[in-house]
């Protein structure tokens, strides 16, 4: 460029060769980091911890962020099943599962979301976009029967809905074969699944779906869970695991005996 | 104080450093960005003085304005049952059969029942309450046709209860045999017997087949869908002789209802048993006389 022939020298000060003007201050050492991209990086590094540290370990010790609720208890094995096919089929992408403390949430979907509710989440399913409606509170809302015709043709029960066939969890059937696995791996990030829990895995989520199963010890482990032929098909399909889910969603806390502490 | 380094040809100040030869300019800040600048930092100060904000060892520090989100939530739904206080106390107790003298607490009836249907009712019976694909299962609730009543009492109770549940013990129950899993019938009487259906409901049918037919259905059906076939609403038995079909009318949807029967669920409303999202008793009397101005209630 034609522009540079014409490049006036640079004062002695910024080039940092000859003598300083002026004295260096621990404020003009920012050169240093700006030469230096890894010193650069460690200090980032520090600086994004050090934010992190004081926003998010606050909660892990403070009181009034963690509110113990009676009757919240881990997944059974066959809801937990049908968690992961929630999971699997991407239905947070469309349904949240946080009921807001607002007033028109709180009249349409029922009573706000309590964190207690999915402490045993991992991950939580709240999701961030509703193109469908909440899911939190479903547990009970509809039949099992509903539940088997909206999943295999949404359209059929709700013309207006824009949701995708599922048609396939009704035949695609499963024994819980790697169900303790999961509880295992569920109970190593925090989730108090008992060792008697972990034993009878593959019991306990076979009886779930059998009316007819002796299902005592299961309801003694899992208080409330709901034991039905989900899809009223033989066999347990991804569709009984799913449906066994979404029954029991918010359904755990009995709302006439808790009253949520106001100062959270 | 030295002379601050400047660029030659502008005489602008710079910030001294250099980079590649490359210098930077170091003009002020524009003068209306700073001071926003400024007003955050005291907004800041302000803010979390007023509100929740600063973790302390057991709790974080609550604001002088004392705000929480879940209070304010309590108010708000307070505020508006406060506004309905009146309204909803009468409904709860009023005679639903005399609410058209009423034009008042009709209209908040109506409107308030048509929010609640839309709510918690139309994902079986449609968003215009016409039970959806035609015999899905899912009752029609704009017709005449009615399996456990169209009294306004009758749907006040069935709103309450639900049919066929497990969570109320006062839900309408009733259970058609499965003629033909559990072999009550054998699949030669349960063709004769479903062309006598269509034969009582006016549609096409085997003369022949029907007769004897006939007879199977005197024997085996009468008990609830009655003698005529006109249905018993205390057992939510369906008149069959008219052209409403729950679950298809043609002979392979009848045959299918003969042979493994029916077992359609409708969820208990009342907060009683559904608790968090229940209805309280005004909600149901108000979804209820929604449902009963429809065109069908009687």
């Amino acid at each position: 460029m034609a522009d540079t022939e014409k490049k006036t020298p640079m004062p002695e000060s910024a080039t940092g060769t000859g003598k300083r003007p002026r004295r260096k201050s621990l404020l003009d050492r920012h050169g240093v980091i700006e030469r230096n991209a890894t010193l650069l990086l460690v200090f980032s590094f520090l600086v994004v911890t050090i934010g992190g540290i004081v926003e998010i370990v606050p909660l892990f010790y403070l009181e009034n962020t963690i509110e113990e609720v009676e009757g919240v208890r881990p997944y059974s094995p066959l809801e937990l099943t049908g968690r992961d096919i929630y999971v699997r089929e991407g239905c947070y992408v469309c349904h949240s599962q946080m009921i807001r403390p607002m007033r028109d949430e709180v009249e349409r979907y029922g009573h706000y979301s309590l964190a207690a509710e999915s402490m045993y989440d991992h991950p939580f399913q709240w999701g961030s976009k509703r193109t469908g409606p909440d899911l939190a509170r479903v547990g009970d809302r509809y039949s099992d029967a509903w539940h088997v015709d909206h999943l295999t043709d949404p359209q059929s029960v709700v013309p207006e809905s824009v949701m995708p066939k599922y048609g396939y969890l009704t035949t695609t059937m499963i024994d819980g074969k790697y169900v303790e696995d999961l509880m295992a791996t569920h109970r190593f990030v925090g989730v108090p699944y008992t060792d008697e829990m972990l034993a009878n895995a593959r019991a306990d989520f076979a009886a779930q779906a059998d009316p007819d199963s002796d299902y005592d010890d299961l309801l003694e482990r899992y208080p409330g869970a709901q034991v039905r032929n989900f899809d009223s098909r033989p066999g347990i399909s991804e569709m009984d695991a799913l449906i066994a889910y979404m029954q029991m969603l918010g359904t755990l806390v009995d709302f006439s005996t808790f009253t949520p502490d106001e100062s959270r | 104080m030295s002379k601050k380094p400047a660029d030659q040809p502008t005489q602008a100040e710079t910030t001294g450093h250099s980079w590649d030869g490359i210098e930077e300019y170091n003009n002020p800040l524009p003068r209306w960005w700073l001071w926003t600048f400024y007003a955050t930092i005291v907004w800041a100060v302000i803010y979390t003085i007023l509100y929740p904000a600063w973790p302390l060892v057991q709790s974080a520090t609550a604001g002088v304005l004392g705000y929480s989100t879940r209070a304010n939530v309590e108010k708000q739904i307070e505020t508006f049952a406060e506004m309905n206080a009146s309204l909803e106390t009468e409904l709860a107790s009023a005679d639903l059969t005399a609410l058209a003298d009423n034009a008042d607490l009709q209209n908040f009836a109506v409107q308030a029942g048509a929010a609640i249907f839309q709510t918690n009712c139309s994902q079986c019976h449609g968003s215009g309450a016409n039970g959806g694909a035609e015999g899905n299962g899912y009752p029609n609730l704009l017709d005449d046709a009615w399996l456990w009543g169209g009294h306004i009492d009758d749907i006040v109770w069935t709103v309450a209860n639900g049919i066929r549940n497990e969570q109320s013990p006062d839900a309408h129950w009733s259970e058609m045999p499965a003629f033909g899993t559990d072999e009550i019938l054998p699949p030669e009487e349960i063709e004769q017997v479903v062309q006598y259906v269509r034969q009582i409901s006016g549609q096409e049918h085997d003369a022949g087949l029907a007769e004897a037919g006939a007879e199977i259905f005197e024997y085996e059906c009468t008990a609830c869908h009655m003698e005529d076939g006109t249905g018993n609403k205390d057992l939510g038995a369906p008149n069959l002789t008219d052209a409403i079909w729950l679950y298809g009318g043609d002979v392979a949807s009848i045959t299918e209802t003969v042979t493994n029967s029916r077992f359609g669920v409708m969820p208990a409303w009342s907060e009683e048993y559904r608790v968090g999202s229940g209805l309280q008793p005004w909600e149901i009397n108000a979804v209820a006389s929604y449902v009963h101005q429809l065109g069908g209630g009687q």
